[in-house]
């Protein structure tokens, strides 16, 4: 081995005793990674698996009667009140004791019967329109179903034109699977980069960084020893997401492993060079926290977890190219839903690449040159 | 309830405080009991870890007792906290300022939250800023004075208000001696004209020896209480002068004595050696004349010392370097022509210029302030100088750092080692740090917890330990890859007088075996210690020559001169008065 | 003596007001000076508004979706001539369907609208197909792409209805939804009251979650300690200036949900501020608590943000709907305090004064903080460890 390999070494070690030995800093590195992808794996849905609606029936007629069955049927549908007047409508909703209201007017059962066609209200608490949007959709499949039967039962025809879906990679159109998969990326980037930004700080603030700077330890020597642990423990939290993602909500893995951490990889080093860079640039620890904070809130807001890229205006997408957890959740979710391989992914890769090339070199030169 | 006492101040009876660490029950305090009268100041002296602190926080307060009581101006600490707190006034060893106030906010802050009238205020801040010399800076953030005008400003905090009585906890560690003395006569000026009643923990026995009454502690108990002539007692007819009849130098001398069996202490003092003997007679040494002297009471305090059975002696306190490195290189080691340090319009350090020789031991002196750890901090590598040059292991630092590390050994001023990492971690990973390997690694680290005394401890984690222990650490870490210069930043600091003597004995074998030492310090006598001295003031080099030469200089100026403090403050006084003239002219 | 003592002892028992106005000019003073508080307080939010409002939108916009028509016959480019009109789609014309496929597998299509070669002769029969393939990894995308491409087709074919040009043929019923207070069903409108919620917990918590722990770390404590002051004077002067700054984040906030993203203010703005104010205690409360029990800053920061700022996004019901999570996690949400903040401020940007409802989140924010409070101060005793 050589001296200088041989030095780095000792500082990886040391590095991963000092994190590891504390049995606080162990609690806050991996359990709320752990208790983080459990609840958020639950949370982070916009399904509903419970549409509490409120039903005013005006028509209380056999047709309306079987149209209602058929909500309560379906398992999402839970009727919380029924209505006597549409003065009602405004209080049910405006307290949220039910996010729908079902309107069946009193021509309901005569104009299905005559063949004119019966119109359904649906009225929807906009608060959360992305809600609002998804039961309104739960509703129309509801009424989909109850037309095809209706229509076999009297004979009608089919509407002349239909329209088929289907949707690939997620049959069901089930949420949990797209986001828990960014979940091993989204959370792994959070105490990566905060502890690779809280590394050099804190050596600075304790002045045992001046004791590493008059030992024969290089810039570079320093770099990889203050890189690689913080790689190894972001590569460990991402595999307790992975292991929660596969086993405990069951959502099949696609893709090959060789290709998910190599893709891990490059991403944990990207961030744990904005991290050092970070930390080579702040004097305390409280500096070093509060800027790797303000960087990590546009980073997690800016890289397509809760919405999409595709809908942010064009001057923030630009802006999105320099964050690394927007490749990170592409890749994730292209390998782990899609099988995604290297091929594919090469256009998420070098960005990655070049991040970690800039801020590494960065946070090297910061080490000597920025002195008190 | 108790009326206030009228003649204690402080009265402890069977006191103990105990802490839990990894399991086992610490006594801080075992039984402790002591008075402290009114209207008097008393010290309270003793090695490392004693419990001087414990005492002191019990006495504010801040901590209950486990056992026994605690009576501060007559009141139960356990009971009258608030009423206790309301009449007495603590510095804490950190008086914690609020860096980001001015001088003028920290002290109104204090005012405010004892309550002092304006009327009452006016005055006390015109004697404040008087007496601590604070006044033309008043706006100046408390985070940007220098260390004694730190430590004065927290005593001025403490102080805004008359207490009934004043407790300070080591409050002149890491002070200059300017400073040092400023603050004592302050102490002293508030408990001869006002009759305050102070309570003062130091490692200074020069401090203590202003004392009325000392209480020294050792290991959580009462060692001995009196007044210091009390306690000198026990030295006198023991102590003596100790002269070389040969070419030798003090700390030669010191360390031949310190190493005899029958010698209590020994410390060099202008040029010869002051020696505490255990028996009330010279010692037969080869060409060593003996002259008995009037004992103090730092060697009443050894005297005591030595008799506990726990104390380690200086002399166990060997290095034992490999032969091979010792006459290697250059005689010159280390060679700095004027070199100049900027930060933007401040001139730290301004034209300095001095070489030191391979084995010589050499003290940077100064007030705070004055540019010693810019100095130190460029012939380490850590800062590169804005101008001039500087070799050090006869490698230029601005092409080879890197090169000129592997020879280098660096102790900082405060405690820079791994405080989460045990003391076998921390010593594993700077040895694996200086490229040592297997066996040698084992070999060095082993070596390090023998002679530096740590293997007890090995297994804890270096920032629980007492301090004493850390800053044997620190070196015994800079030193595992032998280095051919080391280079230590105020290495005995806040230690006692003990650790003291121990640390300059392993100063003096390394200094034997040829390694080159660069030291600063704030205890003046430890200059003696060296083969030669710089003395340092607002970046510019002020003296430099043996401690006999510097001295001289400051005799030369006037002054009177008996110890090396004198010569030291004279030195500094007169470069201070001609730039305030030179300044005043132009 | 005895006398004067006992007064002044009498009167340090309560809460004086010298020592608080010191305490509090000296926390505001130190709020001032340190950068990086200003960096959080104010530059934060600013940030946060803007990264929010315009970044975190669900409307979908120009998705590029294959139309794919192996029909050349003009009846079948009509129907797809929808597609380019709409705004949501961003139409890549192709022929083939496997060249589709592959744009598809390459994630550079959201979705595929699909024709056969067969679709004029169907439709003449009154029974053709558009196949819609979706890229499924993204749910929620998916199924607005799946609505909007319904409607697109819906339209075209109520026109031809309207011509004449094809037989009518009602659905038996037919739903005409209304979306209550966000008719033009804007994700800004319930996402910008959301980020409120978000600033406020930030401000609050992480500022006060340093500044215990900062007390401690720095050894100021100590000197202070041992003067007249009490922990609720301590408690108290460090709320007041972060409280202070937190109201300058809010005013941030509500005026740029006014005149930045134009979010209607239906219910009392004196309520908004009202309630926001109490919300704000919480979040201070809860820092000052992590920080006066935790006595670390590295720490305390990372437990502010694993215990109030996370749980604030991602389980108030800010983004992510409750209805659907298992019940222990809708308890837990049911615990937390932004979510009956989320709840109120939704309420009162969107629907109005809805009494009940905000009777509820006030009162249950207003115990909370009570708790919080009083938890703190607990912890905030004047004795060292």
């Amino acid at each position: 081995m050589s001296a200088a390999l041989y030095r780095t070494v000792v500082l990886i070690k040391k590095e991963l005793v000092a994190v590891v030995k504390d049995p606080r800093s162990r609690i806050v590195l991996f359990l709320p990674v752990l208790l983080q992808s459990l609840l958020f794996g639950y949370a982070a849905t916009f399904d509903l698996n419970e549409v509490p609606y409120a039903l005013l029936d005006q028509d209380r007629s056999a047709a309306s009667a079987r149209f209602v069955a058929q909500l309560d049927g379906s398992p999402v549908f839970e009727r919380v009140v029924d209505l006597h007047n549409a003065n009602q409508i405004s209080d049910v909703i405006g307290t949220k004791r039910a996010i729908l209201v079902v309107q069946i007017p009193d021509d309901f059962e005569r104009n299905m019967l005559s063949g004119r066609g019966a119109v359904v209200q649906v009225i929807t608490d906009g608060r959360n329109s992305n809600t609002a949007g998804v039961a309104a959709s739960y509703v129309a499949a509801v009424v989909e179903r109850f037309n095809a039967a209706w229509n076999r039962e009297h004979d009608l025809p089919d509407a002349p034109l239909r329209v088929e879906t289907r949707a690939w990679y997620n049959p069901t159109l089930e949420t949990r699977w797209y986001m828990i998969p960014t979940l091993i990326a989204a959370l792994t980037m959070l105490q990566t980069l905060m502890l690779a930004a809280l590394s050099v700080a804190r050596e600075r603030e304790q002045g045992t960084f001046d004791q590493l700077l008059v030992t024969p330890l290089r810039p570079g020597e320093i770099l990889v020893g203050k890189a690689i642990p913080p790689i190894l423990i972001g590569i460990t939290q991402a595999t307790i997401v992975l292991l929660i993602a596969r086993y405990w909500f069951g959502i099949p893995f696609q893709g090959s492993l060789v290709t998910l951490y190599s893709a891990l990889l490059l991403f944990t080093t990207a961030c744990v060079g904005i991290g050092l860079a970070v930390s080579a640039f702040s004097l305390t620890m409280q500096q070093a926290m509060l800027y790797s904070f303000v960087l990590l809130m546009p980073m997690m807001l800016l890289s397509g977890l809760a919405s999409a890229i595709d809908n942010m205006p064009d001057a923030l997408q630009y802006i999105t190219l320099a964050n690394p957890l927007r490749y990170a959740i592409e890749m994730v979710r292209r390998i782990y839903l899609e099988g995604a391989g290297f091929d594919v992914l090469v256009h998420q890769m070098w960005p990655l690449v070049v991040i970690a090339a800039i801020t590494l070199p960065t946070a090297s030169w910061l080490f000597r040159h920025r002195l008190t | 309830m108790a009326e206030p006492d009228t003649v204690l101040a402080l009265e402890a009876r069977g006191l103990t405080k105990r802490f839990a660490r990894d399991d086992t029950v610490v006594f801080a305090l075992d039984d402790i009991t002591f008075q402290a009268r009114r209207g008097a100041l008393t010290a309270l002296v003793g090695p490392d870890g004693a419990g001087k602190t414990t005492l002191l926080r019990l006495a504010a307060c801040l901590m209950r007792a486990d056992e026994g009581s605690i009576f501060v101006l007559g009141m139960d600490a356990a009971t009258q906290r608030q009423a206790i707190q309301d009449r007495i006034s603590y510095m804490p060893q950190r008086f914690g300022l609020y860096e980001d106030l001015s001088v003028q906010e920290n002290l109104d802050l204090y005012a405010d939250l004892h309550g002092v009238s304006h009327e009452q205020r006016a005055e006390r801040y015109a004697r404040l800023l008087e007496m601590t010399g604070l006044g033309p800076f008043r706006t100046r953030l408390a985070g940007k004075l220098s260390g004694g005008m730190k430590q004065k400003l927290g005593l001025a905090c403490t102080l805004v208000r008359s207490p009934e009585l004043l407790l300070l906890d080591e409050p002149t560690v890491g002070v200059d001696p300017l400073s040092r003395r400023e603050l004592w006569e302050i102490v002293v000026d508030l408990v001869e004209r006002d009759g305050l009643s102070v309570v003062v923990s130091t490692s200074y026995m020069d401090e203590a020896e202003r004392c009325s009454h000392v209480v020294v502690l050792h290991e959580g108990r009462v060692l001995t209480r009196g007044a210091p002539d009390e306690i000198k007692q026990g030295a006198r007819g023991h102590t003596f002068i100790a002269t070389s009849t040969i070419p030798q130098t003090a700390r030669a001398l010191q360390a031949a004595l310190i190493d005899t069996p029958e010698v209590v202490d020994a410390v060099p003092r202008g040029g010869k050696v002051r020696a505490v003997i255990r028996e009330q007679r010279p010692i037969e040494l080869p060409n060593v004349g003996f002259e008995s002297v009037e004992a103090g009471l730092e060697d009443g305090l050894m005297m005591l010392l030595h008799r506990q059975a726990s104390t380690r002696s200086a002399s166990a306190a060997m290095l034992d370097l490999a032969p091979e490195r010792r006459n290697a290189g250059p005689e010159i080691v280390i060679d700095v022509h004027d070199a100049v340090r900027k930060f933007g319009d401040f001139i730290a350090v301004n034209r300095t210029s001095f070489s030191v020789r391979r084995g010589e031991v050499f003290g940077l002196l100064g007030p705070n302030g004055a540019g010693k750890t810019t100095t130190f901090r460029m012939l380490c590598g850590l800062l590169p100088a804005t101008s001039g040059k500087l070799h050090v292991a006869g490698v230029d630092l601005r092409k080879a750092r890197a090169a000129a590390r592997q020879n280098i050994g660096y102790v900082a001023q405060k405690f820079s080692l791994y405080g989460d990492l045990t003391i076998r971690e921390n010593l594993e990973f700077f040895a694996g740090a200086y490229g040592l390997r297997n066996a040698r690694k084992r070999e060095r680290v082993e070596w390090a917890l023998e002679n530096f005394d740590l293997r007890e401890h090995a297994s804890d984690a270096a920032g629980t330990l007492p301090g004493g222990f850390q800053r044997r650490l620190a070196m015994a870490a800079a030193l595992l890859h032998e280095p051919q210069i080391l280079f230590l930043d105020e290495p005995t600091s806040g230690a006692d007088p003990l650790a003291r003597r121990e640390f300059w004995r392993r100063i003096t074998s390394l200094a034997e075996q040829g390694t080159t030492i660069v030291v600063t310090t704030h205890f003046m006598e430890e200059a003696e210690y060296c083969d030669r001295i710089m003395i340092q003031d607002a970046g510019t080099m002020l003296a430099l020559g043996t401690p006999e030469e510097v001295r001289a200089q400051a005799s030369a100026g006037g002054a009177v001169v008996d110890t090396m403090e004198d010569a030291f403050i004279a030195i500094v006084e007169l470069a201070r008065q001609k730039a305030e003239r030179s300044g005043a002219a132009a | 003596m005895s006398a004067e003592s006992l007064s002044a002892s009498e009167h340090r028992r309560g809460v004086s007001k010298q020592r608080l106005v010191a305490l509090i000019r000296k926390e505001a003073r130190q709020l001032v000076r340190d950068k990086s508080n200003v960096m959080v307080g104010l530059f934060l939010p600013l940030l946060l508004i803007l990264l929010f409002g315009y970044g975190l939108s669900f409307d979908v916009r120009d998705a590029p979706v294959a139309l794919v028509t192996e029909d050349p016959s003009p009846t079948a480019q009509n129907v797809l001539a929808g597609f380019y009109l709409s705004p949501y789609f961003a139409p890549v014309p192709l022929v083939s369907l496997n060249q589709a496929i592959d744009l598809m597998r390459a994630g550079d299509v959201d979705a595929i609208v699909y024709l056969r070669s067969d679709f004029s002769r169907n439709l003449a029969r009154g029974d053709a197909v558009v196949q819609v393939l979706l890229h499924g990894t993204d749910p929620n995308r998916a199924r607005a792409l799946e609505a909007f491409a319904q409607g697109a087709i819906a339209q075209w074919s109520a026109k031809r209805i309207a011509a004449g040009e094809m037989n009518r043929a009602a659905p038996p019923i037919t739903i005409e939804s209304r979306q209550w207070f966000n008719e033009a069903n804007n994700s800004r409108f319930f996402l910008v009251p959301g980020l409120v919620v978000v600033i406020m917990t930030l401000n609050g918590a992480l500022l006060t979650s340093l500044v215990m722990a900062r007390e401690w770390e720095r050894g100021t404590l100590e000197a202070l300690f041992v003067t007249p002051v009490n922990s609720t004077e301590i408690v108290i002067a460090k709320l007041v200036p972060y409280f202070v700054v937190g109201l300058g984040g809010l005013v941030l906030c509500l005026l740029s949900a006014k005149f930045l993203f134009f979010v209607p203010i239906r219910g009392s703005l004196a309520l908004i501020v009202f309630t926001s104010m109490i919300y704000l205690l919480v979040s201070l409360g809860l820092g000052l608590l992590i920080s006066a029990a935790l006595k670390n800053q590295f720490l305390a920061c990372q437990v502010a943000l694993i215990v109030s700022f996370l749980p604030a996004l991602m389980l108030s019901g800010f983004i992510f709907d409750l209805h659907s999570v298992p019940s222990v996690i809708r308890a837990i949400s049911r615990v937390l305090p932004a979510t009956y903040y989320v709840e109120a401020l939704q309420t009162l940007f969107l629907a109005g004064n809805v009494a009940p409802l905000l009777v509820r989140d006030i009162a249950a924010l207003s115990v909370v903080a009570v708790i919080l409070l009083v938890a703190a101060r607990a912890n905030t005793r004047k004795e060292l460890a």
